[in-house]
């Protein structure tokens, strides 16, 4: 490893804590949005009303504050566990066979290989080779491959996975990418349970516009437009962002497996693999889709690159990816031939 | 004009922080690293008499490389004791244990018969996955060091390499060619000379 990687290691580390602070904040800050809008409506459509029918106390736009700090919270606390039941994975504690076996001792050697502790290993019961890291901190993260993954790999090609998982979890990719899905998951969550509340809000609104037409009229009309089109956009908005974070990582991560193991042409034959085997993972489901280190919905769109794909693949193109390694791999057969030393 | 040198000697104490703490840091994270080496080296030779004893009845034809194994284990025992500041002895011993070992897993590899038994197919995979632990952590150890010493011989911060009582860490060198080399294995089933 060169100063420049470890450099890069830091740099990244920094980046991903910086990026799950801000993204934390822009989640409560949507939901003071949502709160406090719906009080400053409420406020102009009874701005007419006697003082004591007046909206003095933005009690909405608190409320929505503390639910959003508090739902922040807890989506960051319980992310891993969510995204780990969400695709029904069961801990490998007691290897029973010599495959499960060969996991757990694979785990073990890119741990010590990445100078982390040895996270905890997960299997998700599906045909589908596929695997994913969660965990908000190396200290404690979680490794998940599919019962598939484990069937198809040879040794080599299973460390080369475990490796580039273990790679999301060294620096940090874990953390933002499980508090997106948490978030992404809790977004979701509240809108279909607030739909109800919201509606009967809103009726009351409308019925509070009839009164006082003439004196509020457009900016009210807007302002509900736009609170209306948050609540619709928030769940489109979030997956828009996971798609966009999780691209890059994925070369990133590539390199850094391929840095752990020094063997980049098993990473590359267990892509061929994985792509080859063009089954969705049905397991793992559209919130978590970002985390895995191939599309597990199969679309193929990851295929192409350009700005259609961009905008939509979680993943870029599994051949680029493949190409990539490959060109590592023959560097070093070269540099093994003409040793330097 | 005095505040632009006391801008100056802020800007360089906070540098100087920066690049003592830069060093300190890696210096903990090599003698980790080392550490780490070192417990992957414990369990390597815990599982050897294990291995010999599973083997040693089917491999009556094989009893020299059985025998190589267990000396350099013994040897490698008695090295380790003497601590980290002996790595190039330590590194020495464990490198013809390794290569030893690596000569078994080669015979056991030809010998069919060999691995169908149960106990020995485990085994096998104990012992490749206990050479890999060692070979990682001893990889993870020489990338530390060498930050570690890249980062005190680069130019400013050698200047106070001293002062963070920095020296060079010994890197864990595969010193034989030999046994750099894919070993070769005698199938003729009479015993090696």
């Amino acid at each position: 490893m060169s100063e420049a990687a470890a450099g890069n290691l830091f740099e990244q580390q920094r980046l991903n804590r910086r990026r799950t602070g801000w993204l934390i904040a822009a989640f409560v800050a949507f939901f003071a949005w949502l709160g406090f809008g719906g009080d400053y409506i409420y406020a102009l459509s009874t701005a007419h009303a006697p003082p004591a029918a007046q909206h003095h106390v933005w009690w909405f736009g608190i409320v929505m504050l503390g639910v959003g700090a508090v739902v922040a919270a807890y989506a960051y606390r319980t992310g891993p566990e969510k995204v780990l039941w969400a695709t029904d994975a069961t801990e490998l504690v007691d290897p029973t066979d010599a495959r499960e076996r060969q996991l757990v001792d694979v785990v073990e050697e890119m741990a010590i290989a990445a100078g982390i502790a040895r996270p905890r290993i997960w299997l998700v019961p599906d045909a589908d080779p596929n695997a994913f890291a969660t965990g908000t901190d190396p200290t404690d993260a979680h490794i998940a491959v599919t019962q598939g993954l484990l069937d198809l790999c040879s040794r080599d090609e299973l460390q080369a996975v475990v490796a580039h998982e273990l790679g999301h979890v060294k620096n940090l990719d874990v953390r933002l990418m499980t508090t997106l899905a948490a978030l992404v998951g809790a977004i979701v969550l509240v809108r279909d349970g607030t739909s109800r509340m919201f509606w009967g809000s809103g009726r009351r609104v409308s019925s509070g516009r009839d009164e006082r037409k003439n004196d509020v009229g457009p900016l009210v009309a807007v302002l509900i437009a736009l609170w209306i089109l948050s609540w619709i956009l928030a769940p489109i908005v979030t997956q828009l962002l996971a798609l966009a974070v999780s691209r890059r990582r994925e070369y990133l991560a590539d390199a850094m497996g391929a840095q752990f193991t020094r063997n980049p042409l098993a990473l590359a034959s267990a892509l061929q693999k994985i792509d080859a085997a063009s089954l969705p993972t049905t397991h793992i489901k559209g919130g978590a889709a970002h985390m895995c280190i191939a599309d597990p919905l199969g679309r193929r769109l990851t295929e192409h690159e350009g700005v259609f794909a961009d905008a939509l693949a979680t993943h870029p193109p599994m051949a680029k990816r493949i190409a990539i390694l490959q060109g590592m791999g023959y560097v070093q057969l070269k540099d093994e031939k003409n040793p330097v030393s | 004009m005095s505040w632009i040198l006391l801008i100056v000697i802020a800007g360089a104490a906070l540098w100087l922080v920066g690049a003592y703490n830069g060093l300190i840091s890696l210096k903990n994270q090599t003698l980790n690293a080392f550490k780490q080496i070192d417990v992957q080296l414990k369990r390597r030779h815990d599982l050897i008499p294990n291995l010999v004893s599973a083997v040693r009845g089917a491999m009556d034809f094989e009893k020299g490389t059985l025998e190589a194994v267990i000396q350099a284990r013994n040897q490698a025992v008695k090295v380790n004791a003497a601590g980290p500041d002996a790595v190039k002895e330590i590194s020495q011993a464990e490198n013809a244990l390794s290569g030893a070992l690596s000569r078994l897993l080669v015979v056991v590899e030809q010998y069919p018969q060999l691995k169908a038994t149960g106990n020995v197919a485990q085994l096998q995979e104990e012992l490749t996955t206990t050479e890999n632990k060692v070979a990682f952590a001893r990889q993870l150890y020489n990338d530390t060091a060498t930050a570690y010493n890249t980062k005190q011989q680069q130019f400013p911060t050698s200047l106070l390499a001293g002062l963070a009582k920095a020296a060079p860490a010994d890197l864990w060198e595969i010193e034989d060619q030999a046994e750099r080399a894919v070993p070769q294995v005698d199938l003729s089933p009479k015993p090696k000379a």
